[in-house]
C-alpha cells in the first residue's frame, strides 16, 4: 500500500475543502502615489554603462538560441546589485528569450537564513527585480519574465553554517516555464 | 476493482490516523536553558479526587510547571510535602513555615454526575497566616487541562498583580523535509505550555508571518499554497479561511490593528515594498510608506496611533516610526547593524526585535526602550528572530537554531529564565503569541 499516495490525496482533498469559496477580493482602491523612481534611475544607469561591451554578446549569442545551463546567479550578504562575473550567464539568458519569444521565465529570488524572514522576501524580490531589470535592457519582453521571491523559505544548502552555505543560498533562480 | 473498493475505508482510517498524529506528535516539550536564582517557595498540594475513576491531568502538576515556568517561583518536591491539606480547615501554618514555604495552594475536584466537574481551590500566605482567595470553577472533565490553566491564573494573578498567560496559544509554522527538495509545511496552534497542539493548515509551500487578530480568534498570514505570497484570514476554531490579497509582487507581514478592523501589510504592487494598511470594513487600501528602500514589518503600536517597521533605507535594515496621524517618520534604533521586525510591548515603552551588533556577529533577540533608547540583548544563540511578546508583557517568544534545527525559544523580558519549545521532528519557526483568550 502506498500510504503516502493516500496522505497526499487526503491533503490535496482537505485543501481543496478549505480553499473552496474562498472568493479573492479585489482592491484597486489606493490612495496612488509616485514611488521616489531615483534608486530604480540610478541602478539602471549603473547597469548600462557595465554592459556596453556584454551587449553585443548577447546579440551574437541569439543565433543559437539553447536554453543556458547555468540557471543560478549568486549575490553578495544583504546585497542586490548583480555581480560582473554573471553577466555572462545572463546575456545568454537575454539571447534565449529573445529568440524564443513564447519562452516563459521566473525569476526566484533567494536569500541566506540570516535575518529576518519577511525583509529576506523583500530582499530576495530586489534580486529577481535586479535581473529582471538586466534582462529588460537587453530586449528581453517583460511579459516574458515573472519575479518571485521566496526569502529564506527555500535555502539551496538548508540550516547552512559556514559562509560558502551562505552563499549558495544568496541565489536568482531561472524556472523555465 | 478491489483497490478501488479498498480506497473508502483506508482513507478514512487514514484521516483519523492524521488527525490522531497532528494531535499527538506536533506537542512541543518544553526544556529549561537558563533558569532562575532569586524564586519564591510555593507548595501546590495534589488536589483531592471526589469521583469514580481516574482524572486524565494532575491539576497540581500543570499549576506548579506553569508558576515555575515564569521563573518567580519555585514548587517545593512533592515527596517533600508533611500533610496533603485539600482545604482551609485541614492547613496547619507551622508545617509550611517549617518547609519554608510563602505561599500554599489547596484544592479538590468533585464530580457533579455525569462529566461535569467542580474544582475548589484554595490559596494561603503562610508567612501572613491569610488565606488569599478562595474560589470555585467547574465544567467539563475533559475541560480540566483548560480549567488548570484558569486556576494557575487566578493564582498567578493574586500572588503577582500581573495578568497570567496560561490560558493564552501560540500560533507557529513547522517545515519537514519530505523529499530531496520537498517540504511539507504546517500552520499550528498550541496552548502556551506547547501542548494539545493542533494543525490548521497542511501546504507544500511556504507558510509565514502569522498574527492573531486581537480578539484571539482569527490568524492573518502568508501563504505560498498558489505559487506566490498571498495573504489569507483564518478562523481558528473553525478552519474557514478567505484570500485577502493577491497583488503582484510582495503580499506580506500583515499586522491587525488593535481595534481589529484593519490590517497593516507588506505590498510591492507599486514597484518598491511599501507598507499599507487594508480597512477590512470597506476593503479600502492606504499607503503608508513612500520609499524606494525595502518597508517591510509593520507592527502597530498599542494605541493604534503610529507604526513601527523595519527599512534598509539609511543602507541596511533599522526601526523607523511612522505616525500616522501626519506622516511624519523617524528612526528609532540606532546601535547594531541590523535591527528589524521590531513588535511592541504591550505597554508600548519598549520594543523587541532582531538586533545584530556592529560587529556582525549574532542575530540576537533584543529589547530598546522607547523613552530611554537604550538596548538589552535578551539572546545569544547565533539565528534568532521573529519576537512575539506574551500579552502580559513578562515573555517573549521566538525562533532559534539548535544545531541544525529550528526551535522554538522563550525568554523573560527582564533576561533572567529561558526555555525552549522542540518539536518531535521538523523545524519549528514564526511563533506568535494570541493576545488575552479569556
Amino acid at each position: 500500500m502506498d500510504l503516502m499516495k493516500y496522505s497526499k490525496a487526503f491533503a490535496l482533498a482537505a485543501f481543496f475543502a478549505l480553499v473552496a469559496g474562498c472568493g479573492g477580493a479585489t482592491m484597486d482602491d489606493v490612495s496612488e502615489d509616485i514611488v521616489s523612481q531615483s534608486e530604480i534611475e540610478r541602478a539602471d544607469a549603473a547597469l548600462s554603462e557595465g554592459i556596453d561591451g556584454a551587449s553585443d554578446a548577447a546579440a551574437r549569442a541569439i543565433g543559437d538560441a539553447t536554453l543556458p545551463n547555468v540557471r543560478v546567479i549568486y549575490f553578495d550578504f544583504d546585497k542586490s546589485n548583480i555581480r560582473s562575473e554573471f553577466y555572462d550567464v545572463l546575456n545568454l539568458h537575454a539571447a534565449y528569450l529573445m529568440a524564443n519569444p513564447r519562452a516563459r521565465v521566473v525569476l526566484e529570488g533567494h536569500t541566506d537564513e540570516r535575518g529576518t524572514r519577511e525583509y529576506n522576501m523583500a530582499l530576495g524580490e530586489r534580486r529577481g527585480n535586479s535581473v529582471q531589470r538586466y534582462l529588460s535592457l537587453q530586449g528581453v519582453s517583460s511579459s516574458q519574465m515573472e519575479v518571485v521571491s521566496y526569502g529564506e523559505e527555500r535555502p539551496a544548502v538548508r540550516a547552512a553554517q559556514s559562509r560558502e552555505d551562505h552563499a549558495q543560498n544568496r541565489r536568482v533562480v531561472f524556472v523555465y516555464r | 476493482m478491489i483497490a478501488v473498493r479498498r480506497t473508502f475505508p483506508l482513507l478514512l482510517l487514514l484521516v483519523s490516523l492524521l488527525l490522531w498524529s497532528s494531535l499527538v506528535q506536533a506537542n512541543l516539550t518544553i526544556r529549561i536553558t537558563k533558569g532562575s536564582d532569586q524564586t519564591t517557595p510555593v507548595a501546590i498540594v495534589p488536589f483531592a479526587w471526589k469521583g469514580t475513576g481516574g482524572l486524565p491531568e494532575d491539576i497540581a502538576r500543570i499549576v506548579s510547571d506553569n508558576l515555575e515556568r515564569t521563573g518567580l517561583f519555585r514548587a517545593v518536591p512533592r515527596e517533600d510535602l508533611i500533610s496533603l491539606p485539600t482545604r482551609a480547615s485541614e492547613v496547619v501554618y507551622r508545617d509550611w513555615r517549617l518547609l519554608q514555604v510563602n505561599y500554599l495552594l489547596v484544592g479538590s475536584i468533585e464530580s457533579q454526575g455525569g462529566d461535569r466537574i467542580e474544582i475548589r481551590y484554595e490559596l494561603f500566605d503562610v508567612i501572613n497566616q491569610e488565606r488569599m482567595l478562595g474560589e470555585t470553577v467547574s465544567g467539563r472533565i475533559q475541560e480540566l487541562r483548560s480549567r488548570s490553566h484558569f486556576v494557575s491564573d487566578r493564582v498567578y494573578e493574586k500572588l503577582t498583580g500581573q495578568r497570567g498567560i496560561f490560558s493564552t496559544r501560540i500560533a507557529y509554522v513547522t517545515a519537514e523535509q519530505t523529499g530531496n527538495a520537498s517540504y511539507t509545511y504546517r500552520l499550528h496552534v498550541a496552548d502556551a505550555d506547547g501542548q494539545r497542539s493542533r494543525t490548521i493548515l497542511t501546504s507544500r509551500e511556504p507558510i509565514l508571518s502569522p498574527d492573531w487578530s486581537p480578539d484571539g480568534k482569527q490568524l492573518a498570514y502568508v501563504s505560498f499554497e498558489r505559487g506566490r505570497p498571498a495573504i489569507f484570514v483564518q478562523e481558528v476554531a473553525t478552519g474557514q479561511r478567505y484570500q485577502l490579497t493577491n497583488f503582484r509582487g510582495l503580499n506580506g507581514s500583515p499586522a491587525w490593528s488593535p481595534d481589529g478592523k484593519r490590517i497593516a501589510m507588506t505590498l510591492s504592487r507599486d514597484g518598491s515594498p511599501e507598507i499599507y494598511i487594508y480597512h477590512l470594513d470597506n476593503r479600502r487600501l492606504t499607503r503608508v510608506t513612500h520609499h524606494y528602500a525595502i518597508d517591510t514589518e509593520p507592527s502597530w503600536s498599542p494605541d493604534g496611533k503610529s507604526l513601527i517597521f523595519t527599512s534598509s533605507r539609511s543602507g541596511g535594515p533599522q526601526i523607523y516610526r511612522i505616525d500616522l496621524s501626519n506622516g511624519n517618520e523617524e528612526r528609532i534604533s540606532f546601535e547594531g547593524n541590523y535591527n528589524a521586525r521590531a513588535r511592541y510591548s504591550p505597554d508600548g515603552k519598549e520594543i523587541f526585535m532582531v538586533h545584530r551588533d556592529a560587529g556582525g556577529g549574532l542575530f540576537s533577540i533584543a529589547a530598546l526602550n522607547m523613552q530611554s533608547g537604550r538596548l538589552r540583548t535578551l539572546t545569544t544563540s547565533p539565528l534568532d528572530e521573529s519576537p512575539s511578546v506574551a500579552p502580559n508583557g513578562s515573555m517573549v517568544i521566538y525562533a532559534l537554531m539548535r544545531g541544525t534545527r529550528g526551535v522554538l525559544g522563550v525568554v523573560s523580558t527582564d533576561g533572567r529564565i529561558q526555555y525552549e519549545l522542540p518539536a518531535e521532528r521538523g523545524d519549528v519557526r514564526e511563533p506568535a503569541w494570541s493576545p488575552f483568550l479569556n
